[in-house]
């Protein structure tokens, strides 16, 4: 390996600790796209922190006009209802806003779930190797056996219908592949000269593999809980509009089987079920943007 | 006596990196004549690969050749469009990159490697392939019998004489060779570079010889030039220039190699300081911060002085090499650059 | 268990590493070669024994494959062996754990080939040079001072300006004095330095070599020098291990060695080195072609299908390490 040239050697200053976290993260801020998904989970979070004070009504209150008829299947505009109101009469714009509370909550707790727990066993398995590996990968063999979606519907009939379920289930199952990408990046790394020195320095197992190992696939674990995001509203969202889902609160894929349970394309009711189903598309994809700018990033021979 | 088969007039060539440009190579001129084995030595940084790969037009997407001539043969290699460029490279030019030995093809037979070279730009059918494959094998000293095997199947050794093989395959005027024993242990390096040295002098063929082990050069190298910092600090016969050092650098870089021969006690004298950042290349002499007989003028950039024919050195005090060289050879002169 | 090791430990206290019959053998497996009755045993270290005196500086030279760089690390327990004794300070290092494994390893240290790799890139230079000083409990107040001792050791100069780099701000040679450092701030009494200027340009080699040297009389270190460049080994150890193939082929002092090599393989090594002096000679090697196999070495001596002077006893039987002179050869001829 050639001798850098070290001709303006920098004088550097040991940086912020919010700076260092934001390196260790390394927010993908080249790509466009990246920025745009960046962007549209930013609107969202906002929506969803204060939906309180955003939403015109309660979602599950069924309302009445003015004129104390049912509010039911009004057009956007109608009597103050921005965007219209479902054939029970409830306010479609609350669903809306309240609806991206729980996409949100159930995306990110799942991603969070998933990433943890698949980057521990990636950790432990990668790091350790032999039996302990053999174990846990086996383990991982059988998370790749199970179908997904039926493990969920399966759930939700054991357990209480709960948007919950949507987070057990991907805790349970899909750690999988975080699980063995990571291990095998921890492999790569184990080799690192080093990590070696830090044997040699005397350092313990668990300290090499905190302070040498893990914030190297830190980059890798937020890539794979991006992409969770996405598969966690999805599959709230299927779950919900198969009728699984948890009746009591409202969420987009809810929005959606009770347009399809109300016929509202038959009622030519655009108003109810499109937007719920760009919202899932926006959020998901943005998951996807910013997944695509972690890899130009982790991997930049990829672009070419 | 003839005109030499390359001539580097000016050469000069740079990378754009993000928004910078780094001027790898900044106006290197020197010759080979014909029949030759040329040592072109230098450190890391120094050019010397790029000048390699400038000369067959092998080199990055984000660089460029951005002055200067590469006459060969008649042409302008640094001009004449790519269709031209292609045509001679394997039939008049090879190049054997760094690494050679790694870059072979592992799903394929060293035989097919091969043929692909003959068949597809020498125009072989399969027959004359063969026994070409054979000829050469036998030139590089590897069993014939061994054409079916895969690259895995040999050792670093023998993968490397197939890379020069191939470079061989349609009888080249000049091959180009980077680094090719850095990666080798040193009884595999000293057998291939006999048979490097073995095969320039059968066939007569030019050879480029890329290293920075000023070892390698002094063993089968007639002539050397000496890069650094992008430019050429000294050019002339391997004699000349090892033995009788002109410029400070080649002088430093003498006596950072341990000899085997010499008395056990010899210091090594390392030249303090590194090469300079080529995105910015400081005016005047580029080795001014690390040389011991730096004087106010080299601040100003330094004449090409030829203090023997065919022997230029880029230094203000080319004329004074003689007595520079006395005082190189002592320890303390680098122990306190000026 | 111990075998004659231990004797030789209690009787000579001058001894700090002992070495009897080690052996470092890998399965590397695959069941198609088993099938095929080819050997998957890849015996990297076959039965080498020698003894390192104290602030004795010793070469392990070889190519690549020989052994020397496995040796190296089976001395400091970076890999476990699969036979034979090592015994360091008296003690067998097989049996080592915990505590004393900690100890251990504040005494016997590891120079690493390619200082980019052997450091961090997310450490600063503190950083790196406090994890050792960590591990050994010593107290915050202390470590500052120890650092900057540290840095100066290796002559890196005005110290206190390097703490807050990163390793990507250092040259070659610079980051290498680190490693140097890292190695040396617990003051062990041991370093296996494994080919540490290979990585650097040769213009830099000859600093950070000069720094090795110094150091290593200062502190009064016995040392292991592991590289294939006899030059280089002759530049910094008294005293050489020639390996092939697992094996010792020749011991003894460096200039001996270089002058006048009696192992057949030694000879060729000597002969085959480089001069930058263009006179000298281009007569073919004494050596036959061919690259060792460390799967499938040659039964006897390990050298005989290249050797010149092979004969039916060298098929037949290991030679076994004889003393001639000042050295110790495995050769039949002696």
């Amino acid at each position: 390996m050639p001798e850098i040239a070290a001709a303006a050697i920098i004088k550097s200053r040991r940086p912020h600790i919010l700076a260092r976290m934001f390196r260790a993260l390394r927010l993908p801020m080249n790509d466009p796209f990246a920025v745009a998904g960046l962007l549209i989970y930013l609107v969202f979070i906002v929506v969803a922190v204060f939906a309180d004070q955003i939403a015109t009504h309660d979602p599950t209150e069924i309302l009445y006009t003015p004129a104390y008829d049912l509010a039911a299947d009004l057009r956007p505009g109608q009597d103050g209802f921005i965007m219209g109101t479902t054939s029970l009469g409830r306010d479609i714009f609350s669903q809306l806003v309240y609806g991206s509370r729980s996409a949100l909550l159930i995306g990110i707790t799942a991603a969070f779930m998933v990433a943890l727990i698949g980057s521990i066993i990636g950790l432990v398995a990668g790091y350790f190797g032999r039996w302990v590996d053999a174990i846990l990968m086996r383990l991982a063999d059988i998370a790749f056996g199970i179908p997904f979606l039926p493990f969920v519907i399966v759930l939700a009939a054991f357990l209480r219908p709960s948007i919950w379920n949507v987070v057990i289930a991907m805790a349970l199952v899909l750690w999988r592949d975080t699980a063995r990408v990571i291990r095998s990046q921890v492999l790569t790394l184990r080799t690192r000269g080093y990590v070696e020195a830090a044997r040699v320095a005397g350092s313990s197992d668990f300290k090499i593999i905190l302070r040498h190992i893990a914030p190297n696939i830190l980059p890798l674990s937020f890539l794979y809980g991006s992409i969770a995001i996405g598969w966690a509203i999805l599959t709230e969202a299927s779950i919900s509009f198969l009728g699984f889902g948890d009746p009591d609160s409202i969420s987009w894929g809810y929005m959606l089987q009770d347009a399809f349970a109300s016929q509202a394309l038959a009622k030519q009711a655009y108003y109810w079920f499109v937007p719920p189903g760009i919202c899932i598309i926006l959020v998901v994809s943005a998951g996807f943007f910013i997944t695509r700018g972690y890899e130009n990033i982790l991997f930049p021979k990829l672009s070419r | 006596m003839s005109e030499p088969l390359l001539s580097v007039r000016d050469l000069r060539v740079s990378y754009q990196v993000g928004r910078n440009f780094v001027h790898a190579v900044d106006g290197a001129s020197f010759d080979i004549p014909r029949g030759s084995i040329t040592g072109l030595v230098g450190e890391s940084g120094c050019g010397k690969t790029t000048v390699a790969r400038a000369l067959t037009r092998v080199i990055a997407e984000n660089a460029a050749i951005t002055g200067g001539q590469i006459l060969f043969d008649g042409k302008d290699l640094a001009k004449i469009p790519e269709r031209e460029m292609n045509a001679l490279r394997w039939r008049d030019i090879a190049f054997i990159p760094q690494s050679a030995m790694n870059s072979l093809d592992p799903v394929y037979t060293v035989e097919y490697q091969l043929a692909e070279v003959l068949r597809r730009r020498g125009g072989m059918n399969r027959k004359q392939a063969r026994a070409r494959s054979e000829e050469l094998f036998e030139m590089v000293g590897i069993d014939a019998n061994r054409l079916n095997d895969y690259p895995h199947q040999f050792s670093g050794g023998m993968r490397q004489r197939v890379a020069i093989a191939l470079a061989l395959a349609l009888d080249p005027k000049l091959i180009i060779a980077d680094e090719p024993v850095t990666a080798l242990d040193v009884i595999v390096q000293r057998q291939i570079l006999d048979q490097l040295k073995e095969l320039q002098t059968r066939l007569g063929v030019s050879v480029i010889l890329v290293t920075h082990d000023i070892s390698v050069v002094a063993y089968i190298c007639d002539r050397t030039v000496v890069m650094y910092a992008g430019k050429v600090a000294e050019s002339g016969t391997m004699q000349a220039a090892l033995t009788a050092p002109s410029h400070p650098y080649t002088m430093g870089l003498r006596n950072a190699f341990p000899d085997l021969q010499g008395a056990a006690s010899g210091i090594l004298t390392p030249i303090e300081g590194a090469p300079p950042n080529l995105a910015n290349p400081p005016t005047g002499c580029r080795f001014k911060p690390r040389c011991p007989f730096a004087l106010d003028i080299c601040g100003t950039e330094p004449p090409v002085v030829d203090v023997a024919p065919g022997h230029p050195v880029l230094c203000h005090r080319a004329n004074e090499s003689a007595a520079l060289r006395i005082e190189a050879a002592r320890t303390e002169t680098w122990m306190a650059p000026a | 268990m111990d075998g004659p090791g231990m004797n030789m430990i209690t009787k000579r206290p001058d001894i700090l590493v002992s070495v009897f019959d080690a052996k470092l053998h890998y399965d590397v497996g695959g069941a198609f070669a088993a099938m095929r009755g080819k050997s998957t045993v890849v015996k990297a270290v076959d039965g080498v024994s020698f003894d390192i005196r104290r602030g004795e500086s010793v070469g392990l030279l070889g190519e690549s494959g020989c052994g020397k760089t496995s040796m190296g690390r089976l001395l400091l327990k970076l890999e476990e062996k699969t036979g034979g004794t090592i015994h360091f300070n008296g003690e067998e290092i097989g049996a080592v754990r915990g505590s004393g494994l900690k100890k251990f390893r504040s005494k016997a240290q590891l120079i690493f080939q390619n200082p980019f790799d052997a450091i961090n890139p997310r450490f600063t230079i503190r950083q790196t040079l406090s994890e050792p000083l960590e591990n050994a409990d010593i107290p915050k107040r202390e470590r500052e001072d120890r650092i900057i001792a540290a840095l100066e050791l290796v002559k890196l100069p005005e110290p206190a300006q390097f703490l807050d780099r990163y390793p990507h701000q250092l040259s070659g040679g610079q980051l290498q004095r680190v490693v140097m450092a890292r190695a040396l701030i617990l003051q062990p009494e041991f370093v296996v330095a494994d080919e540490p200027v290979s990585m650097l340009d040769v213009s830099v080699r000859a600093g950070v070599l000069n720094v090795f040297r110094d150091v290593r009389d200062r502190l009064g270190l016995t040392a292991i020098y592991i590289s294939h460049d006899l030059a280089l080994v002759r530049y910094v150890c008294e005293r050489t291990i020639v390996m092939y193939l697992g094996g010792i082929m020749e011991d003894g002092p460096t200039e001996d060695i270089v002058r006048e090599p009696l192992h057949p393989y030694t000879k060729a090594l000597v002969a085959a080195v480089p001069v930058p002096n263009p006179d000298q000679s281009h007569d073919p090697l004494p050596i036959g072609r061919g690259a060792p196999d460390p799967r499938n070495p040659p039964s006897g001596c390990v050298f005989r299908d290249r050797c010149p002077a092979a004969h039916a006893r060298c098929a037949a039987e290991i030679p076994q390490p004889k003393p001639v002179g000042t050295r110790t050869v495995a050769c039949h001829l002696y």
